[in-house]
């Protein structure tokens, strides 16, 4: 199997190592350097659990390879916050209840960054268009679509501040009742 | 209503039990910190790979490793022959127990790895031990089996037809066992004296378990000391030491089995699979760690699948509408062998339900298990409960339709009244408490139902379809005496063990001997715990999930934690409470008879100034420069607390949908669920368990199933086929609950893991056979794909010349769903 010496940058540190060619980007992260909050759920690029992003946008690492990452900025939830100095996202999530056993957690916050980067005020069909390529299997999703709201409301101030003059809601004029939005996706 | 989390600062001590609080797990699980057993690395670890077979069924004529064994990095590969020869380590019985034995049950063996046969898709042939997770698989795809092809069954009625493929030899017919409950004459009887009956013939299809985190298990023998720890995906690690010593015959105190964080289990992670005795095996072998971890199709070939019946069942009425009579017949899905607690599920934990929430004076239910070429079926998410309460109340619509009335009408007509508790049913159980028609308003009123009629028929007239199902679900929870149990054939007790440990300086450990896994323990059990001895929240640490730290335990399934840990934690946290006393009184100089203890303060009655804390109670217990003659130093205390019954959670769940018959698709519109779960610990966890099962629930009833072809070949072997929802497939779930203490435990608390699973499936095929009752269809199996309903609306225009679909009928739509494609 031939090997390749490849550098990657995960959370602004910068990282040499030498990996097979077919070694996935997910596992060199986890096996290899040792960040291991970003979880397997299926390396099919489905399930995204693996969800990190690269230069700025949300890749499956289980469909990325480690070599085409060579020179790659990476983000893992590692880089997010700390317990003490919560990202909006995660802060989100912990108010919410937006993670049962949390296996999916870290793939979620990934994609939800990229969501609220396109879209800093995402209605709730938005949010769970954005979070097609992220399954969950204990929340029900409801709760993670209240998060990336609550982050949201939480990462634009300003919006709230001079937006529709709901006194102290935040909560933007999109905002559906759930009773009555069934929505389409079916 | 969306309960609102709260922060444990800005709660009363005095309100801990009860409030929403943040759950303190999160703060790992957020930022990456969290241990799940993939993550664990150690010095020299290898790693294990699992042959496995390609076949349904067929004998196994030759397994050549050779290939493999001379590949670079490979440190060893294995047969059976291997695993059992007298130069290896381990004597056991390497074949993996049943725990759970019926009258009629007909044991077959299952040996860790294949001997001369494979039964279903990914029985285990060989594995192979090497340096990297890669190499290990690359060998074990270089493992050259030859096999001769045996025909395959998959479903219990082709198992059981007469010129059926046997599959195992003395398991004569492919019949597992042969069980019946309730009473056949009377409920005969009742069906000759009825004016009215109703029945159905259904199929409640195999689901796969997807937890998130495939299984995974890190074993590490240490040849100095002759222990060895496996760390694993476990619900009950307890459970899983006690069996893993008997299958590799290494003694229980030298095993030790940690649960570390656990993505999900849902019932897959507690069965012992053949896995997690072969990777402690390969450890002992090569005296070293060894890791093995599912890939995702591993999962969807060995996790153990559940539901799994074929049923017909009827519903008799007098002339009034009261039920008069029910009876089951199922026959039911085993797979190739008999896993853990398999015979439990289609009898006791199915059979037992069939009453529901109504007051039924005779009820027969047989159920015959099968053997199949699929993998052994278990329990999985409400394990039993679903089928039953999915069969119940799909024959209450149809009893209600038959007897043309409004099945809201019906329903509370036949409801078990509320001065009936304790009610016994014609099913062998005793429901604890409930008031079954509060939730049943409830969701009522929030569904607009007395307007819900009218709109229903305006809709018809321009052309569209709407329909309301209801589903009145009653669950078992903590299972439960263990003697009872004993009775009903399980190989274990249920009861739940606790450890309360004051420290001296007033801080609290817990431990309890379940084992969370996405549940939120660590924030309900300290609740639970401040709140008996009166010390601040933040100053309770909870342990769960390791062998070697709590003495003794049974896990976590079946919505069991609160009710059976969260209890005996309150037994021990009394006995704690009951030692302190002694002290204050000693050091107060009073009588033990005359302290009182309140939020955390033992005082003399009548004389609140002479009071000591909690605290300070440890400490002297600790110091013992001063305690009561006789009386051991320290503060803690264990409870085996074995509860006097089950509990019986129930509620209403009701959906709204919109059909349209000329695509098949259904949208729903609303979703409504009123649950009663007895007391709530920690309501913000409530209902985030409501929706996770809720979704589960709307997965099965719409999107879910695992299909085999005729040679029992798995055909939704991947994410990719296999439609697990996403967050559009999942409706904006409204939830609202009921209090309806249990009388059966201190916490009066029942249970809620599993209510939205049940409760769901039911809802939904209710709503949409009530959106398509002027085509005449009274029964859509699920999943209802677009396809399927669209061939029932077909089906009964043409048989009947009911109402036709809007236009041109007769092209079928081209795929089930058009949401990209997952079925
Ligand atoms: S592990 Fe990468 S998408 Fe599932
Ligand atoms: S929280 Fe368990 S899978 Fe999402």
């Amino acid at each position: 199997m031939t090997e390749h010496d490849i550098t990657l940058t995960v959370n602004g540190v910068e990282h040499d190592l030498t990996v097979e060619a077919r070694t996935l980007l997910v596992h060199a992260l986890r096996d290899e350097l040792g960040y291991t909050g970003t979880n397997v759920g299926c390396e099919s690029s489905i399930c995204g659990a693996c969800t990190v992003r690269m230069d700025g946008e949300a890749v499956k690492s289980c469909t990325a390879l480690a070599v085409q990452a060579d020179g790659a900025e990476i983000r893992t939830v590692e880089d997010l916050g700390t317990r003490h100095d919560f990202h909006p996202i995660q802060e989100g999530f912990q108010e919410e209840h937006g993670l049962q056993c949390g296996y999916c957690t870290p793939g979620m916050m990934m994609t939800a960054l990229d969501i609220l980067e396109e879209n800093p005020d995402p209605t709730r069909e938005e949010i769970r268009e954005g979070l097609e390529g992220n399954l969950c299997r204990c929340t029900g999703y409801q709760n993670i679509v209240n998060a990336v709201q609550n982050a949201a409301e939480e990462m634009q101030p300003a919006a709230v501040a001079d937006g529709g003059g709901t006194e102290g809601s935040g909560v933007t004029d999109d905002d559906p009742t759930p009773a009555t939005d069934g929505g389409e996706g079916l | 209503m969306t309960v609102d989390s709260l922060d444990p600062g800005d709660v009363d001590a005095a309100d801990i039990l009860g409030s929403a609080i943040e759950r303190r797990e999160d703060p790992a699980l957020l930022t990456g910190n969290a241990e799940y057993t993939d993550d664990i690395q150690m010095d020299g670890m290898l790693h294990m790979a699992v042959v496995r077979s390609q076949y349904g069924h067929a004998n196994i004529l030759d397994v050549d490793t050779s290939e493999a064994e001379a590949m670079d990095g490979v440190h060893g590969v294995y047969t059976y022959e291997d695993l059992t020869s007298d130069e290896t380590p381990g004597g056991g019985s390497f074949a993996l127990p049943t725990a759970w034995l019926l009258d009629s049950l007909k044991q077959v063996p299952h040996q860790l790895l294949a001997t001369d046969k494979v039964r279903h898709q990914g029985d285990g042939i060989a594995v192979v031990v090497a340096e990297d997770r890669y190499t290990a698989r690359d060998a074990a795809g270089a493992v050259d089996v030859e096999y001769e092809r045996l025909d395959a069954v998959v479903h219990p009625s082709e198992a059981f037809a007469d010129d059926a493929e046997q599959i195992h030899d003395d398991a004569e017919g492919n019949v597992a066992f042969d069980w019946e409950i309730g009473d056949a004459e009377k409920t005969a009887d009742a069906f000759a004296d009825a004016s009215h009956t109703a029945s159905i013939d259904l199929e409640n299809q195999l689901l796969i378990a997807n937890a998130m985190e495939p299984r995974a298990a890190v074993a590490d023998y240490n040849p100095g000391t002759d222990e060895l720890d496996v760390a694993m995906t476990t619900q009950n690690p307890h459970v899983h030491r006690l069996l893993m010593a008997g299958v590799l015959g290494h003694p229980e105190h030298k095993l030790s089995v940690r649960a570390p964080d656990v993505g999900g289990g849902f019932g897959s992670k507690i069965h012992h699979y053949a896995d997690e005795a072969l990777v402690a095996w390969c450890s002992m072998m090569h005296e070293a760690p060894v890791k093995w971890v599912a890939t995702r199709s591993e999962t969807y070939l060995t996790d153990a699948p559940g539901r799994g019946h074929e049923t017909k069942a009827e519903i008799a009425m007098d002339d009034d509408g009261n039920i008069v009579g029910l009876r089951v017949d199922t026959m039911a899905n085993l797979g190739a062998y008999l896993s853990t607690f398999a015979p439990s599920v289609p009898t006791y934990l199915y059979g037992t339900l069939l009453s529901g929430q109504y007051d039924i004076p005779a009820i027969y239910g047989h159920v015959k298990g099968a053997f199949t070429n699929i993998p052994p079926v278990d329990a999985y998410r409400g394990a039993g409960r679903p089928e039953a309460s999915f069969l119940v109340e799909r024959l209450i619509h149809l009893g209600a339709k038959e007897m043309g009335m409004d099945p809201v009408a019906f329903r509370k007509q036949n409801f078990v009244p509320d001065d009936a508790f304790p009610y016994e049913t014609q099913v062998a159980v005793v429901y604890d408490s409930g008031e079954y028609e509060k939730p049943m308003d409830e969701a009522l009123e929030m569904l607009d139902y007395e307007s819900f009629r009218e709109r229903q028929e305006q809709a018809r007239d321009e052309g569209r379809y709407i329909g309301v199902g209801f589903s009145c679900y009653i669950e078992a929870c903590g299972l439960a005496p263990s003697e009872l149990a004993g009775q009903l054939g399980a190989q274990a007790g249920l009861w739940e063990s606790s450890l309360v440990r004051m420290h001296p300086s007033g801080t609290v450990t817990a431990y309890c001997g379940t084992s969370g896994h996405g549940q939120g323990h660590g924030t309900t059990y300290a609740q639970i715990v401040a709140n008996e001895l009166g010390v601040p929240y933040d100053d309770v640490e909870v342990v769960e999930g390791d062998t070697d730290e709590i003495p003794q335990g049974m896990g976590t399934y079946g919505s069991r934690s609160a009710a059976v840990g969260g209890s005996s934690l309150v037994k021990s946290a009394q006995k704690v409470v009951e030692k302190g006393k002694e002290i204050a009184a000693h050091q107060l100089e009073a009588d033990p008879d005359d302290i009182e203890f309140e939020n955390g303060e033992y005082s003399v009655a009548g004389a609140p100034d002479r009071s000591m804390s909690m605290a300070d109670v440890a400490g002297a217990a600790y110091l013992a420069h001063d305690i009561p003659d006789e009386m051991e130093p320290g503060l803690e205390a264990t409870s085996f607390y074995d509860p006097e019954n089950f509990v019986f959670p129930f509620g209403t769940h009701a959906a709204i949908v919109e059909v349209d018959p000329d695509s098949g698709e259904i949208e729903i519109e609303r979703y409504v669920a009123v649950d009663d779960v007895g007391n709530q610990i920690n309501p913000k966890i409530v209902e985030g368990q409501i929706h996770g099962g809720v979704a589960q629930g709307v997965g099965q009833a719409l999107y879910e199933g695992a299909e085999y072809d005729d040679n029992a070949t798995l055909l939704t072997g991947s994410m990719q086929d296999y439609a697990v929802p996403k967050a559009e497939h999942i409706p904006e779930m409204e939830t609202e609950s009921t209090i309806t203490p249990s009388p059966h435990n201190p916490l009066g608390v029942k249970g809620v893991g599993e209510a939205g699973t049940i409760a769901a499936p039911q809802a939904i095929v209710n709503a949409v056979a009530d959106a398509l009752e002027p085509f005449g269809v009274d029964h859509i199996d699920m999943p209802m794909d677009a396809e399927s309903v669209w061939n029932a609306v077909q089906a009964n225009a043409t048989a009947d010349g009911g109402e036709q679909p809007g236009d041109e009928s007769g092209t079928a739509p081209e795929t089930a769903a058009d949401d990209g494609g997952d079925r």
